[in-house]
């Protein structure tokens, strides 16, 4: 089980306004294996999050091939899993309302699927619990039992816990990891969080700004569950944190 | 059952209007003001016990609740039908919201002589007027609630790939609920203008037709009875749509004063 499922081959986006070309992402190409779970890290305007949302399909401008299990994308499916940074719940419908989304809660198999998908996701007791009655944490359990419920080939996130507190932000990645691990969905994470990319993923892509490109990948080769203090995890962060600045260094040196 | 709360509630809210009623009371019984333009309270009571027993209040509200109700469900009824469609698609906003918003702007009580022209004096004519009155309200808000829907939730519902029936039905409708709610509002308090409106220029039953009566014969405790009829039937038609967001739109997380 360890074909590509994500084929990304030269990809190119070019953002052109007023007679200005601005490379977004410049030769992208990398390949996501099955139930591999990849994190892309690097400073803001890197085009990390306009890469994850070619890869789902909602933005369908660039030049390139993106193919997910030997398809080409052209357009966001169930199939290509996503989660916002904001839970994006739907207000009036409550946690298994939201999780069962279009399908209908009447029908038992749909019932079953979302009781599990609660179990999973640590949410029982809060079926009927409406998004103003819990927290940021919980809201964003339940957007990812929405997606997981369609059984996704590929669960892309985009920084999803980047507006949490330290504290829900571990507990929710240790989730995370549980999940993958249960489901075996492959994962394509966005974060600026460097301890979160090397905590979860098998590989880190650093990416670099303008233009949008691949810097280095770096294959995280720790056992899981992994100890964030451990002296192997601190020596991985060095290499990340060295790989996102260390063209910059000399210039920064010449600036101050 | 009044729990104390909501009782030092209704209190508050009552003060006012008792204040105003013992001075009217005190002042027309001593004859400070004519008791003939304005009947003291008490003589307005009595006229109300009377025609609510002789049966002549229930007749008339009878026919005024049927006019307004029915002008409601037409006018109000169209309104969301257009307001929904013209929100959800552009091309049938650009043929339809123009015309539409030109003739909203037409006051009603310049078309009203054209509608007995063409319509008479019979029920069509006044159950018209009172549609055109309560389509506008009702149409604005809900095209207002659709163009509301959040756009970010759009997106969701094309990542899990929605059909269009679910779109409207789980995005669109439950999002423009709040919209449409005070659309209805404001409907029913328009169809109640209009029926006024309907009943003074031509009538030979209804609420309306009992105060112009009154005025002709100068009862006037019987045009303030007539008033206090539409008071309170605008009153019950606004708390039964409070009841209906208070089910409805439990879901909304909003500053409640």
């Amino acid at each position: 089980m360890t074909e590509a499922a994500l084929e990304i081959q030269q990809l190119n986006k070019i953002f052109r306004s007023n007679n200005q070309e601005n490379h977004v992402l410049k030769n992208i190409d990398f390949t996501l294996k099955n139930q591999e779970f990849v994190s892309i890290i690097g400073p803001s305007g890197c085009g990390k999050s306009t890469l994850l949302k070619i890869v789902a399909g909602l933005d369908t401008a660039y030049e390139g091939h993106v193919s997910l299990n030997g398809q080409k994308v052209t357009g966001p499916s169930k199939e290509k899993g996503f989660i916002f940074q904001e839970h994006r719940l739907f207000p009036w419908a409550t946690v298994e309302g939201n999780i069962a989304a279009d399908l209908s809660l009447k029908d038992k198999e749909v019932q079953q699927r979302v009781a599990d998908m609660i179990k999973l996701v640590r949410l029982t007791g809060f079926e009927k619990a409406y998004p103003k009655q819990i927290s940021g944490g919980m809201s964003q359990r339940v957007a990812i039992a929405r997606a997981l419920l369609r059984k996704p080939d590929i669960l892309l996130l985009d920084e999803p816990f980047g507006a949490l507190d330290a504290f829900t932000r571990n507990h929710l990645q240790e989730s995370l990891l549980d999940i993958w691990r249960e489901n075996k969905t492959s994962m394509l994470l966005v974060t600026h969080d460097i301890d979160e990319a090397i905590f979860l993923s098998n590989r880190v892509i650093v990416m670099d700004a303008k233009p949008g490109r691949i810097k280095q990948i770096i294959s995280i080769d720790l056992p899981f569950p992994r100890n964030r203090i451990s002296p192997s995890f601190q020596e991985l962060r060095t290499l990340v944190i060295n790989a996102l600045n260390h063209d910059d260094q000399i210039e920064d040196d010449w600036s101050i | 059952m009044f729990s104390s709360k909501s009782f030092i509630r209704t209190a508050q809210g009552a003060i006012i209007p008792i204040i105003v009623l013992i001075l009217w009371q005190t002042a027309s019984s001593l004859e400070w003001i004519s008791a003939q333009l304005f009947p003291p309270p008490l003589t307005i009571l009595q006229s109300f016990y009377e025609v609510v027993v002789s049966g002549e209040l229930w007749h008339h509200l009878q026919i005024s609740v049927i006019r307004a109700m029915s002008g409601f469900v037409i006018g109000g009824g169209l309104g969301l039908l257009f307001g929904l469609i013209v929100g959800l698609y552009k091309r049938s906003e650009q043929l339809l919201d123009p015309t539409i918003q030109m003739l909203r702007t037409v006051p009603l009580l310049a078309i009203t002589p054209l509608f007995i022209l063409w319509f008479g004096f019979g029920e069509l004519s006044k159950i018209l007027l009172i549609s055109m009155g309560s389509f506008f309200p009702m149409y604005v808000n809900a095209f207002l609630g659709v163009r509301n829907v959040d756009s970010k939730l759009f997106d969701v519902a094309r990542i899990l790939e929605f059909s269009r029936f679910k779109q409207i039905s789980k995005v669109i409708l439950p999002g423009a609920m709040p919209n449409v709610l005070s659309g209805v509002r404001l409907s029913l308090s328009a169809s109640w203008l209009c029926l006024v409106v309907a009943e003074l220029m031509g009538a030979d039953k209804g609420i309306g037709y009992l105060i112009q009566d009154a005025r002709a014969y100068m009862r006037t405790d019987i045009v303030f009875v007539g008033i206090c009829v539409f008071a309170i039937a605008g009153k019950l038609t606004d708390s039964f749509v409070r009841l209906l967001e208070r089910k409805l739109l439990a879901w909304q997380d909003s500053y409640r004063g």
